[in-house]
């Protein structure tokens, strides 16, 4: 008898070229999956120079298909993955593809769903096998955990950050170069420039630890403590809608309805009165500690801790408080 | 130009009242107040700003539920010309892959220069359709777009596509299918006489038999997934409120943590 059809992960890159945090948990996931259903796990990277992403995924599964595709090098990658993908599970016929839920992940995810008709369970924060994936996610800004699994016996996945912690594999897989023929059919986009914003941290979606402020925060210069604190802490810095809407800091930096949806082990609130929209982005985080003035804020409902207090107080007191511990 | 915008109603999320049936866990709609999907109001503010700039008009396009027309309204109200509707109880219950062909029928016979759509919505979440649909139909895909610049005479446009790392300049011929966030500015308010306006508006309201989806079949019926339960999460435990001095309080935080082993 054949073997069952695999479990495939999409190794994504990032802007270096080297492998995407949430392709190592994704690929952690997958070899837990493959093992409770006993499938093979096998990672895809596709990519003008695939080599030092694949060489990192195999780290974390078996077996990695290493594409070359030179088109990636000055095109949006996305509609080009997505083709080479679908060319290769028609070829392949794997199962499943599990892919993060980020921006990169759901482009490619989208693309691979219309070319092949696959469903697509999205958002998991969490992954069992029952006869195939089954998914939890939140919904409704975590109020709803739902459970939900694919009708037939193939799909995609997007997998939140932060749904498992990566861990390698046993022994190091190998790396098969990977050639897919055909024309790519569908139009490329030419990406003419890349540019580097001042400050442009590692994507908050994926940090263990996040120290977000809100209007609270007052302006531009109030985020300097905030930013201390994330750096004493190891975290990234986060906001609201409101303090990205005043211009006080990048909206890659936005937590919530309308930002980005994250679960750090921790999440620091200075400043943010947790209204709906952006409790929505962050409520399921691990542990949340809020600084807040404001008794009778809505965060103080919901956080596992809060400081009744000015931030400006606070805030240096708690970096006085940790850089001591730090010794 | 004319631009089409990409909106779905959704539970209006500040009611804090969404809920699912407890019968086949899908979205209660008329349980809660409908309004607009944020992201795809920041996609219509764009191309209002576009067509303001080089001139042409906006249009809707939507699949949704009957109640969708009310919520349409407010979306003409900003300044949208019309709008097109499919709403099919055979559409209830739709997955992505499904929507994505259905937006895909319904824009064949649109004209357009560009497609704008929001990068997700408040209630399913998933952020694949645009892709879907752009792949459906071969237009050049650029997402998550913090600046739009069109060269309707060149018959191309610009994207500022954002990035992990700051942004990617992106450049493809129109028509194109563009995803819109929030970095593209505040969606206004309509106006009084916008809200008159709308009232008179085109709305035009198809069934599923009037949208020429390829010969594959759609809907609830052939969904590629389903949800087999729901549950609330545990709650958090009880607020620990601190009412300390900035270092005793600081002091008991940093303790907190490291008690919880985070730091």
């Amino acid at each position: 008898m054949a073997a069952a059809p695999s479990i495939w992960v999409h190794g994504e890159l990032a802007p270096d070229g080297s492998l995407a945090k949430i392709s190592t948990e994704v690929a952690t996931l997958a070899r837990s999956l493959g093992e409770a259903g006993g499938r093979d796990v096998v990672g895809v990277v596709i990519a003008a120079d695939p080599t030092p992403a694949a060489t990192e995924l195999a780290r974390f599964v078996p077996r990695v298909l290493a594409v070359t595709e030179p088109a990636t090098a000055d095109h949006a990658a996305a509609t080009i993955v997505g083709q080479r993908l679908a060319a290769l599970i028609e070829r392949e016929k794997p199962a499943y593809l599990i892919a993060g839920a980020g921006p990169e992940g759901r482009d490619v995810a989208g693309v691979v769903s219309a070319l092949t008709g696959w469903g697509v369970l999205v958002n998991a924060v969490g992954v069992t096998w029952d006869d195939g994936p089954v998914v939890s996610m939140s919904v409704f800004g975590g109020k709803l955990t739902t459970t939900s699994r694919l009708t037939g016996d193939y799909g995609i996945v997007t997998v939140r950050p932060n749904a498992v912690s990566a861990e390698e594999g046993a022994a190091p897989g190998t790396v098969e170069p990977t050639a897919v023929d055909g024309e790519l059919t569908l139009p490329q986009v030419r990406v003419v420039d890349r540019v580097e914003a001042a400050g442009a941290a590692a994507p908050i979606e994926e940090a263990r630890i996040i120290v977000a402020g809100g209007r609270g925060v007052g302006g531009p210069d109030g985020f300097k403590v905030v930013e201390e604190l994330a750096e004493a802490l190891g975290g990234a810095v986060g906001a609201t809608r409101a303090a990205v809407d005043s211009g006080w800091i990048p909206y890659a930096q936005q937590i919530g309805q309308t930002g980005k949806i994250v679960k750090p082990a921790l999440y620091l609130a200075l400043g943010i009165s947790g209204a709906i929209q952006h409790k929505v982005g962050m409520q399921t985080a691990g542990t949340i500690v809020a600084v807040n003035r404001d008794p009778d804020a809505p965060i103080a409902e919901f956080a596992d801790v809060v400081v009744i207090g000015d931030l400006f107080e606070v805030a240096p007191a708690l970096l006085t408080a940790l850089r001591a511990r730090a010794g | 130009m004319r631009i089409v915008v990409l909106v779905k109603p959704v539970p209006d999320t500040a009611s804090g009242g969404e809920r699912l049936r407890p019968d086949d866990w899908r979205l209660d709609r008329p349980a809660v107040p409908a309004v607009v999907n944020a992201n795809d109001e920041y996609a219509l503010e764009a191309a209002l700003k576009l067509t303001e700039a080089h001139g042409g008009e906006v249009v809707l396009v939507s699949m949704a539920g009957p109640g969708a027309p009310d919520t349409m309204r407010k979306a003409l109200a900003m300044g949208a010309a019309s709008g097109s509707l499919v709403t099919d109880d055979a559409l209830a219950g739709s997955d992505t892959v499904s929507t994505a062909r259905v937006l895909a029928g319904m824009l064949k016979d649109t004209e357009y220069d560009l497609v704008l759509a929001g990068a997700d919505t408040s209630d399913g979440g998933a952020g694949v359709v645009p892709a879907g649909v752009a792949t459906l139909l071969g237009l050049p895909y650029l997402s998550y777009a913090a600046k739009i610049e069109p060269d309707p005479d060149a018959g191309t446009v610009r994207v500022n596509r954002i990035s992990p790392t700051g942004y990617e300049v992106l450049e493809a011929p129109m028509p194109a299918l563009i995803v819109a966030t929030q970095a593209l500015g505040e969606p206004r308010y309509p106006s009084l006489k916008g809200i008159m306006a709308a009232r008179s508006k085109t709305l035009e309201t198809k069934t599923l038999a009037d949208v020429p989806v390829a010969d594959v079949p759609v809907g609830g019926a052939v969904a590629t997934s389903e949800v087999i339960g729901s549950e609330a999460p545990p709650p958090r435990a009880a607020t620990r409120v601190i009412r300390e001095p900035a270092d005793e309080a600081a002091r008991q935080v940093v303790a907190f943590l490291a008690e919880r082993r985070i730091i």
